[in-house]
């Protein structure tokens, strides 16, 4: 199975073209830019003829694995199936220049507009923008709001964020891109926010807390009413992290629970396809407290026209070149008309069953840190499994040789050799009973044979990588010379 | 009702029966009662498929596009080549996650890493991260490599940018504690060099645009002299497509180049998804932001691509990260680096002098027209110009009645014109016309 595949610059011929452009109309005018100012020497690119060029890309596709290749229970990622439609229809948007007159761009603003209203009331918030460009940015965007709401009420000292310890690593990387100091606080036995810890927290300094619920251990956060109630006395703002909102469409509201500030990510929960690592969207929503402070533009109705209103002076500014990732906005739109508020529930409440039978159908086999009933994902470890000398990187690596990609590993943190399984109401039973069953193969497997799964994976084109050495010694670009 | 879960009714209730529950509920029993939504989301009915596509089709229809294009302004129109949309449509690239898993992932990871080298190799320098959001926070991120290199707050920038840029570099700025500095534009349309040597003192480094907002190509050899006279880092703000004939950033010795790779094969869709790129001298790699791919071996000694220099990355470094950002851009960057694989050398050459003589060649005709003045004759450009006339929004609004989007209307009442390899010279000549006729029939009025 292990080969090595050519890089296109090693597949270069001089000469060869896969382009042609029309000849052009306009005469030469290359010698009215001054000689200083153009390149000595031509690009060094690869020049190939379209169908290499073709077939280099398609088998690079084959050396990789999506959801439409199989079950992908990455968790807090949400890999849900991503609906053929969508695709099709987005692209009907392709040409709009993003500065047309708004009157020429009616149709684009009315999708925007519909979508806003939409979030509004699937998330019990009063208004959303659409403008960060994934989850991690919407944090960024969200915090810039809480930092704004301090600072023009002259309340300069709040420069805290507090932290749960089980956060998403871009919880904290936000909060310090933002301005703010992080205090990190330490989960309570159950894996939920420690109320004495986040009571003693909490001060004249706290600008806010940031909340993942359900939290990363894939549980509903019980006390939540008790911290929104410490958090707003305190004098700061709830922030939600909505990485897990697929648990809980229809369901309950992050606006119900007291956040006053939260983003989504349309690229998990509204089913838009993660483009092996983008383009996302993370559309943030705030109370009305926190309007005054949103992104420049915001879209609004004036005479009959949808319009883009940049004269907001409270404004935090611009987070992203335009409006956001409109392309996605578009394919999460289309998922969220097809669906309706039914589909929408039916499917956080296949989420949330099919994690709990994953979770249900491993006990014994695999430990529980915190069995109780989950939201939409699980987090199981090796337990004793780790007696026979292996670990949760062994498991997911012998969960690609049986087909899978591996859920979640260690992480959240505050779990030792966690596996995180999200398996989303994508899966059918079966789906979810030959993974189950592939789990307990492998926990039966490291009894009698660890070194085999030490070996794992085996039927990848390339085995497991030295990443010691890649980082030691970064090479992060193609050079000759070096191979 | 459309629904994407598979399991029926029947199998929904044998799989709950299975964990010892007997309703949907009852999963849910964590969540306060009085928390839970006693109602249904006030969402639109759903839609079948057949009904959807009506409804997008509608969209689509209370736009009004489609007609020849002479705007760009940071979003560029350019002849996308099918490959690149028929490509990047196999879906094991695009219904992948973040390449975390490198033995299965090794298609998206060496794809990545041919990204890079293509953005060196664009730039002149010596490494590329993985893609940001788009040009504008490529710049934003910039600035806090800038800060976290020379331990210095102070950052020039380019009035010169584009606004959105500037924008959003101030958002940032401010959360970041940045004191940034604004370079004004001299009556030649370019960056003040003068100004740049008076203010590097203290400064960490500066931030220009090459072609810059105005279309106008700045003197980057003395600016960057001028940045590095004073111990400063010198960032370079560039199109990509201008690469083919026009000096790059490595040539005039800047440090770090960021940009937006839109005009590399994606389309306009409204503002995004577009990608930033970043790349960077060996010295500052580390400092770079996001994900990078880099090559190593598996015991067999295979090359092997990886996520690498993970150490500065939010989910290892948490609050101490170089950055806070996760999700990148990693489709679009594949899209650009398509773009340039099947342009190669040659076809970057010929579309960037397509477009410096489509752009020229306009501009000649527009400045023919009595009262439309090239703002900066004296200045070189690429694909995008500057021209001073009055009634440029009455000019406007006439080119749009004939479903012509003509150049951007600046705040100071200029006109901020593109052209590129998808204009023709006949609607050159059609758009002189009607300006002309419009000019005309303002005049009749006085």
């Amino acid at each position: 199975m292990r080969s090595e595949y050519k890089l296109i610059f090693e597949r270069s011929h001089e000469g060869r073209r896969a382009y042609d452009l029309p000849k052009c109309d306009a005469p030469d005018a290359t010698d009215r830019i001054p000689e200083s100012m153009r390149a000595a020497e031509p690009l060094r690119l690869p020049e190939l003829g379209e169908v290499d060029l073709v077939r280099h890309f398609t088998n690079l596709s084959r050396r990789n694995f999506g959801v439409d290749n199989g079950f992908y229970p990455l968790g807090s990622c949400t890999m849900k199936y991503n609906p053929k439609i969508n695709e099709e229809l987005a692209p009907m948007f392709e040409d709009v220049h993003p500065l047309l007159a708004p009157e020429m761009a009616q149709g684009c603003l009315a999708l925007m507009a519909d979508m806003e209203h939409m979030l509004c009331e699937i998330c019990g918030m009063d208004a959303f923008t659409l403008q960060p460009a994934a989850g991690a940015h919407g944090e960024l965007t969200g915090l810039m709001h809480i930092r704004a709401y301090h600072e023009h009420r002259g309340d300069l000292e709040r420069k805290v964020i507090i932290v749960p310890d089980a956060a998403h690593g871009t919880n904290p990387a936000s909060a310090a891109m933002a301005g703010f100091k992080v205090k990190e606080i330490k989960s309570a036995p159950d894996g939920g926010v420690d109320l004495d810890a986040l009571r003693a927290a909490v001060g004249p300094d706290t600008a806010g807390l940031m909340l993942t619920n359900p939290s990363t251990l894939g549980l509903f956060e019980r006390n939540i009413k008790e911290i929104a109630k410490i958090v707003h006395e305190a004098g700061g703002l709830l922030y939600y992290d909505g990485a897990n909102l697929n648990a809980i469409m229809g369901i309950v509201r992050p606006g119900d629970m007291g956040f006053d500030v939260m983003h989504i990510n349309l690229h998990k929960t509204f089913s838009t396809p993660h483009g092996g690592g983008g383009p996302g969207s993370g559309p943030v929503g705030v109370k009305s407290h926190l309007i005054p402070f949103m992104p420049v533009p915001r879209i609004e109705q004036k005479d009959g026209l949808l319009t883009l209103n940049y004269d907001k002076p409270d404004s935090i500014g611009k987070i992203k070149s335009f409006y956001g990732n409109f392309g996605v906005i578009a394919k999460a739109y289309c998922y969220i008309r097809s669906l309706g508020a039914a589909g929408l529930k039916e499917a956080s409440e296949n989420a949330v069953l099919n994690a709990n039978y994953i979770m249900n159908k491993l006990r014994g086999v695999y430990e529980i840190p915190h069995d109780r009933t989950c939201m939409h994902e699980c987090v199981v470890t090796p337990g004793e499994l780790m007696n026979y000398g292996v670990n949760t990187s062994d498991i997911a690596k012998a969960l690609i040789d049986r087909g899978y990609h591996p859920p979640t590993i260690y992480f959240p943190l505050i779990v030792h050799e966690a596996m995180m399984i999200e398996p989303t109401e994508s899966e059918s039973r079966e789906t979810l009973d030959e993974f189950i069953e592939a789990m307990k193969d492998i926990a039966e497997q490291v009894k009698v044979d660890a070194a085999a799964i030490h070996a794992a994976p085996v039927t990848t084109p390339v085995g497991r990588p030295d990443e010691v050495t890649a980082a030691r010694k970064p090479i992060v670009k193609y050079e000759p010379e070096t191979v | 009702m459309r629904s994407y879960v598979p399991n029926t009714e029947k199998e929904r209730m044998e799989m709950l029966a299975d964990i010892g529950m007997s309703s949907m509920d009852e999963l849910f029993k964590d969540i306060p009662a009085d928390l839970k939504l006693d109602r249904p989301l006030d969402l639109p009915e759903p839609m079948s498929e057949m009904e959807l596509r009506d409804l997008i089709r509608g969209f689509v229809y209370m736009n009004e596009e489609g007609g020849p294009l002479f705007r760009g302004a940071g979003a560029y129109r350019h002849y996308i080549p099918s490959v690149i949309p028929q490509l990047v449509m196999r879906s094991e690239f695009y219904t992948a996650y973040t390449p975390y898993q490198a033995e299965m992932s090794q298609g998206m990871l060496q794809s990545l890493f041919e990204y890079q080298t293509v953005i060196c190799r664009l730039t002149g320098l010596d490494a590329a991260n993985a893609s940001v959001y788009d040009g504008a926070t490529a710049a934003a991120e910039a600035m806090l490599m800038l800060r976290d290199n020379k331990r210095k707050k102070k950052i020039l920038y380019s009035a010169a940018l584009n606004p959105d840029v500037i924008t959003v570099m101030h958002t940032y700025g401010h959360c970041a504690g940045l004191e940034l500095v604004e370079i004004p534009v001299t009556d030649k349309g370019v960056s003040d060099i003068e100004a740049i040597r008076s203010n590097m003192e203290g400064a960490a480094g500066y931030i220009g645009a090459n072609p810059n907002y105005y279309g106008n190509l700045e003197p980057m050899d003395e600016i960057a002299e001028a940045v590095h006279a004073a111990n400063g880092l010198l960032v370079a703000y560039v199109n990509p497509i201008t690469l083919g004939v026009i000096k790059r950033p490595a040539d005039y010795g800047a440090d770090i180049a960021i940009g937006d790779g839109q005009p590399l094969g994606i389309p306009l869709s409204f503002g995004g998804p577009y990608v930033g790129f970043m790349a960077a001298t060996k010295k500052l790699m580390r400092n770079l932001p996001g994900r990078i791919a880099g090559e190593t071996r598996d015991a067999e000694g295979n090359r092997v691509f990886v996520l690498t220099l993970q150490a500065r990355e939010q989910h290892i470094r948490r609050e101490m990260a170089s950055s806070n950002i996760c999700s990148n851009q990693m489709l679009c960057a594949i899209m650009a680096s398509m773009y340039c694989c099947v342009m190669g050398p040659n076809g970057m050459r010929e579309v960037a002098e397509q477009n410096i003589a489509k752009a020229h060649l306009l501009a000649d005709k527009l400045t023919r027209i009595e009262g439309v003045k090239l703002r900066w004759p004296e200045t070189p450009f690429f694909n995008e110009f500057v021209i001073d006339v009055d009634n440029a929004a009455e000019i406007s609004k006439a080119l749009e009645n004939y479903s012509i989007t003509g150049g951007l209307v600046l705040k100071d009442g200029g006109m901020l014109w593109c052209a590129t390899e998808t204009n023709s010279v006949d609607e050159f000549d059609f758009v002189c016309d009607i300006i002309q006729d419009t000019i005309d029939s303002m005049g009749g009025d006085e």
